[in-house]
């Protein structure tokens, strides 16, 4: 199992696919190519009820603007409406406008189901771009599952889900961590290491392919430990850890946990800028360093797809766009730009099927690639996944990351990955 | 509906206030709302459940619980456990390395379901599991504490710690539990699908008629010698146990009453909601239990029903709003229902509409539907 | 276990070990301090007791801001301003709580509960609505950040120190003021009997919202201390509620030495099973240990009169 790097029998299928699935496709999504609502009449476009009028089309954005996740699902919500603003700029989808009622799921699971239900039955939204938390997206799924409606969820997330009611703009577990530990071992020749994270399925599930892929390395791990969420002292973990002298922590702590555990890290004297031991987190995004402060974790190496200080041209668009729209102090995340894919892949996909129903978008979404992303280039995998590549970067103590590596092709998507489960 | 259970603990006006939350729970809001909203009333009123226990437990016995969490979610995990082994058929799970265990085991690496999961395929033990597993634990609780006299505020510190440690044991043996993910994806109940429409309606009556049963049970206790003792006991504890009654088996008692109307609450809530998570075990739902309660009147049965219904339509319909600022809202309506109507809406009731209805039943003698002072 | 490691590296980890439980305890007499006062003296359950927090490490957030704009030169010091600005913020926002809320509310404990429940979320959305729904972080001075390296495996957190230094400092302040000053004379005595204690010609509504004023700032000066070891975020409070009143309960609620004799017991009792047991466990472990001496002993470790 070796799959992160190399990809390319599956990209011939799925361009196969592409070509005779939808040649015109990348062209008419990338030369906005004004399409004109009275092109496609609201009964064929729409023949399940959702709300489509002549003019509008409403989905619906499902976070946590209130409780403990706010602070997360904040990013997610701004990328989600920048986005829905550009497409609207360009024309809307299929020529009708965007309009988006937007819930709040409070950071409670029972809420997340009753305000999907609410967006799917009442609303008749035709997409709902939304969740953060594992939590919140296995409380939505029945949901969405029985009411057929669609979800693009933007987290990097534990895997061990496929629905074909979702689509994941994120990265599930493997893509995520298996070019890092690579990076890490081959760079910096680590062989030991300490598996830290805040104790739910996505650290734990995450670190348990890192400890495969590490034990199929032939590396060892010296320690693996979970603090609840939240908690905020890490004094005693800090001292194993340089008891163990592992060369690498892997850490995979969340939420306000990060800031004390960083502070703390720093304060007992070691020091990520010496790289002994090298931290890589793959949970600590631009958006958690404002909150821990640049100073305190420069010189820690994040694993994700995305980094603000990514260099290509739509990147740059995208992150003055951003900054136009919500503030010149705002920082982009992995997960924010995930989210700001979850619309445009919609739109990409609604417009290949000629369509807003849910049933044509599903079949439609395989083989969407986007080549306007700020990551680069995605492409939606059959599993509903996204193809892309992984990046390594180094934090800065202005608070963004300098990528340092990148996989040299896009890494496909695997929830389910054989040999370790 | 009403008409085979007016037997004479009941005054005629209780009667009518029973008769007139029925005419709401049961005619009203089916007749009122669509199947989305009707189950979103639904799931109010498994909370229901739980402000009924509270009023008994704190408005008459003085026993301020910030756990009654644990018990709502104790009920709710017992249901849950039956309805997933229920969906986790080797069919269904068939690309598990273990087929025919929860989906979350096998992803936790386990290979076989542990033993005090067993029991949760039958569902007569299942049943018999959702009261008695969260009774055991509130008697485990209220016996060493009220045999030692605890009460009041160390009672209620006590009980949040407990569901403070409840959830996150829940949320660290996820392997077993779910994780903080909860036990979701629930589906069916001995074959009959929970998730239409229909399976939703009826639902929502069965949950209606258990409350009633509830509602009944608390009414009784209240009208009963036992209530009277509670309240008493709430007053003045030392001259009740003067007098020779054994304070603390009372205390037990109406604690573990309170902790198996909860466990109902709890299983009801997950049939209707499909899944079972640990942020309903934890303090702030515990908390907003015993708000529901204070803003219906901690002192009446009935009451507590309709403040659960109006918190959490105000929760819904303010969310829905001004998603940015319905914490204010809230947070204003804890602070003036404590200031400025102790007595909850049952207060209201009685100082300004009562009197005016009870012009219309002059002939009665005015009973005790609202006693005048607030629990300590 | 301990074959693995060498006796330098054992000492070594126990005697860090023992500084972590320190540090442990004394964030630990921080939060509860201010608690002690309020829960233990007035009986109040104050449940926004972690938002009095977080508004100090928010007041401590501005200050740094201030300092960095205006004048940085002096931005080594700032947290000492920033404490003071903490304490007397704090300190007014609950004077003006006592006064409007709280004060009607002495003969219902429990309901103070509910209602300062509700304060509660309004100063979250209030947080929320002024700094953003994110953490802010607060820098903090490059001196309180680093570690005295003793030994080549003993390294002495600079922070960790400071937060120890400042929880026996107020700690002393505390017994000074409640034993030695009128106010402490008279805070006692309404706790004793509030009815003899106005009777004898004390002004029993100043000395509660005294009170009430001084257990907030405390809070509040915790919460600026505690910028350095944790997050600020509107939310952040609510993590410290349940620790802090087992705390309080624990150590026997009244008693300030209790508060601080539990304090110590969770605090190592806590450090000693992380080092053993994985950190949910511990946690899990200590919390029950409490609740179960609780019920053998529900008086907690020091036990005082209370007011009734």
């Amino acid at each position: 199992m070796t799959k992160s790097t190399k990809n390319s029998p599956n990209m011939n299928v799925s361009r196969r696919a592409i070509l005779a699935g939808g040649a015109a496709l990348s062209a008419s999504l990338f030369l906005p190519k004004n399409l004109r609502a009275q092109d496609y009449p609201t009964d064929a476009v729409n023949t399940t009820g959702l709300a489509v009028t002549d003019d509008t089309v409403t989905v619906g954005i499902l976070h946590s603007v209130t409780g403990t996740m706010a602070i997360s699902e904040t990013g997610s919500v701004q990328a989600e409406k920048l986005a829905i603003d550009q497409i609207n700029a360009q024309g809307g989808v299929l020529g009708r406008k965007i309009e988006y009622i937007q819930e709040d799921g409070a950071s409670d699971w029972p809420t997340f189901a009753e305000k999907a239900k609410k967006l799917l039955v009442n609303d008749n939204v035709a997409s709902v771009m939304g969740c953060w938390t594992s939590a919140s997206r296995k409380a939505v799924l029945p949901v969405f599952e029985q009411y057929n409606g669609m979800l693009y969820y933007p987290t990097f997330y534990e895997g061990l889900e496929q629905s074909p009611n979702v689509i994941y703009t994120g990265q599930e577990a493997t893509q995520q961590i298996i070019a890092g530990i690579d990076w890490v071992t081959k760079e910096k020749g680590a062989e030991s290491f300490y598996l830290l994270g805040s104790d739910y399925i996505w650290p734990r599930t995450s670190n348990k392919i890192a400890r495969k892929h590490i034990e199929k390395l032939g590396l060892k791990v010296v320690g693996e430990e979970y603090y609840p969420l939240g908690h905020t002292q890490f004094n005693s973990v800090i001292n194993k850890i340089k008891l163990k002298k592992p060369d690498v922590i892997y850490a995979i702590v969340v939420g306000g946990s990060n800031v004390a555990f960083y502070k703390q890290l720093k304060a007992a004297g070691i020091d990520m800028t010496k790289e002994s031991p090298v931290l890589l987190t793959i949970s600590v995004t631009e958006d958690e360093i404002r909150g821990i402060g640049g100073e305190n974790i420069e010189g820690a190496y994040a694993c994700m797809k995305y980094f603000q200080s990514l260099e290509n041209e739509n990147n740059e668009e995208f992150v003055a766009a951003f900054k136009e729209m919500w503030g010149d102090d705002m920082v982009i995340g992995d997960v924010t730009q995930a989210a700001y894919l979850g619309p445009w892949l919609w739109k990409a996909a609604v417009e290949k099927a000629g369509s807003f129903d849910v049933d044509k978008v599903r079949e439609a979404s395989p083989g969407i690639e986007l080549e306007s992303a700020p990551e680069g280039y995605v492409k939606v995998h059959p599993n509903h996944h996204l193809w892309s590549k992984t990046r390594v970067g180094k934090a800065q103590a202005d608070g963004q990351y300098e990528v340092v590596f990148e996989t040299a092709d896009l890494v496909e998507p695997d929830p389910f990955p054989e040999g370790y489960q | 509906m009403l008409s085979n259970s007016k037997t004479a603990f009941i005054t005629p006006k209780e009667a009518i206030a029973f008769a007139i939350l029925a005419a709401l729970i049961f005619v009203v809001l089916p007749m009122a709302l669509d199947t989305f909203r009707l189950n979103l009333f639904g799931k109010y009123l498994t909370y229901a459940f739980v402000a009924v226990g509270l009023v008994l437990c704190w408005g008459a016995g003085g026993i301020l619980s910030l756990g009654q969490g644990v018990f709502f979610g104790l009920g709710g995990y017992c249901m849950a456990m039956f309805l997933k082994l229920e969906a986790s058929t080797p069919e269904n799970t068939a690309i598990q390395s273990t087929p025919g265990i929860p989906d979350f085991m096998d992803w936790n690496q386990i290979t076989a379901l542990p033993w005090w999961w067993e029991p949760f395929h039958s569902f007569g033990l299942t049943l018999i599991a959702i009261i008695a597993v969260p009774v055991v634990f509130a008697f485990i609780i209220a016996f060493a504490m009220f045999r030692r006299r605890v009460g009041g505020v160390y009672f209620a510190i006590i009980t949040q710690a407990i569901a403070a440690i409840l959830t996150i044991l829940i949320i660290g043996q996820q392997g077993f539990t779910g994780g903080v993910n909860g036990i979701t994806d629930l589906r069916t109940l001995n074959g009959w699908d929970i998730r239409t429409d229909e399976a939703k309606n009826i639902l929502y009556f069965v949950n209606g008629i258990l409350l009633f049963a509830c509602l009944f049970a608390a009414h009784y206790v209240r009208k009963s010698k036992l209530g009277r003792l509670l309240i008493a006991m709430r007053d003045q504890e030392d001259r009740v146990r003067f007098s020779g009654y054994d304070v603390a088996s009372f205390k037990i008692f109406v604690f573990c009453l309170g902790a198996a109307f909860a466990a109902i609450g709890g299983a009801m809530f997950t049939l209707q909601v499909g899944f079972m998570s640990p942020t309903l075990v934890g303090i702030v739902p515990s908390i907003e239990m015993v708000i529901f309660c204070a803003v219906g009147g901690r002192l009446s049965i009935i009451g507590a029903v309709y403040g659960t219904l109006l918190v959490n339509f105000a929760k819904t319909t303010f969310s829905e709003s001004f998603p940015e600022v319905w914490l204010l809202g809230l947070g204003a309506l804890f602070i003036a229902v404590v200031m400025a109507f102790p007595r909850g809406l049952a207060g209201i009731w009685a100082d300004w509409i009562a009197p005016r209805i009870d012009g219309l039943f002059s002939r009665q003698s005015s009973s005790s539907a609202a006693p005048k002072t607030p629990a300590e | 276990m301990f074959a693995d490691y060498s006796m330098g590296e054992l000492t070594a980890i126990f005697a860090m070990q023992g500084f972590a439980g320190l540090i442990l305890f004394s964030v630990f007499v921080l939060m509860a301090l201010g608690l002690a006062i309020i829960f233990g003296q007035m009986g109040v359950i104050n449940m926004a007791h972690g938002e009095f927090m977080i508004l100090g490490a928010y007041v401590t957030y501005l200050v740094s801001n201030l300092f960095a704009t205006y004048i940085p030169f002096a931005f080594s010091i700032y947290f000492f301003v920033a404490m003071a600005l903490a304490f007397v913020v704090t300190g007014a926002l609950g004077m003006f709580v006592e006064w409007a809320m709280i004060r009607h509310l002495y003969k219902r404990p429990l309901d103070t509960l509910l209602a300062t429940w509700g304060l509660s979320l309004i100063l979250q959305q209030i947080y929320r609505s002024v700094f953003g729904a994110r953490e802010v972080g607060v820098s903090i001075p490059d001196w309180m950040m680093g570690s005295l390296p003793l030994t080549d495996l003993i390294e002495v957190p600079i922070n960790g120190m400071f937060v120890m230094v400042l929880a026996v400092g107020i700690s002393i302040a505390i017994y000074v003021l409640m034993f030695r000053s009128t106010w402490g004379k008279q805070v006692r005595a309404i706790n004793q009997n509030r009815i003899m204690a106005g009777a004898v010609g004390i002004n029993t509504e100043w000395t509660d919202r005294l009170t009430f004023g001084i257990g907030c700032g405390v809070a509040g000066v915790a919460g600026s201390a505690f910028t350095m070891i944790g997050s600020t975020g509107p939310t952040a409070g609510q993590l410290y509620i349940v620790d802090t009143f087992l705390v309080v309960v624990f150590g026997g609620a009244g008693s300030l030495l209790g508060t601080i004799a539990s304090a110590f017991s969770i605090s190592q009792a806590q450090s000693i099973l992380e080092f053993f047991l994985s950190g949910s466990m511990a946690k899990v472990l200590t919390l029950l240990t409490v609740v179960g001496i609780l019920m053998l002993r529900p008086q907690g470790l020091f036990a005082l009169k209370l007011r009734k």
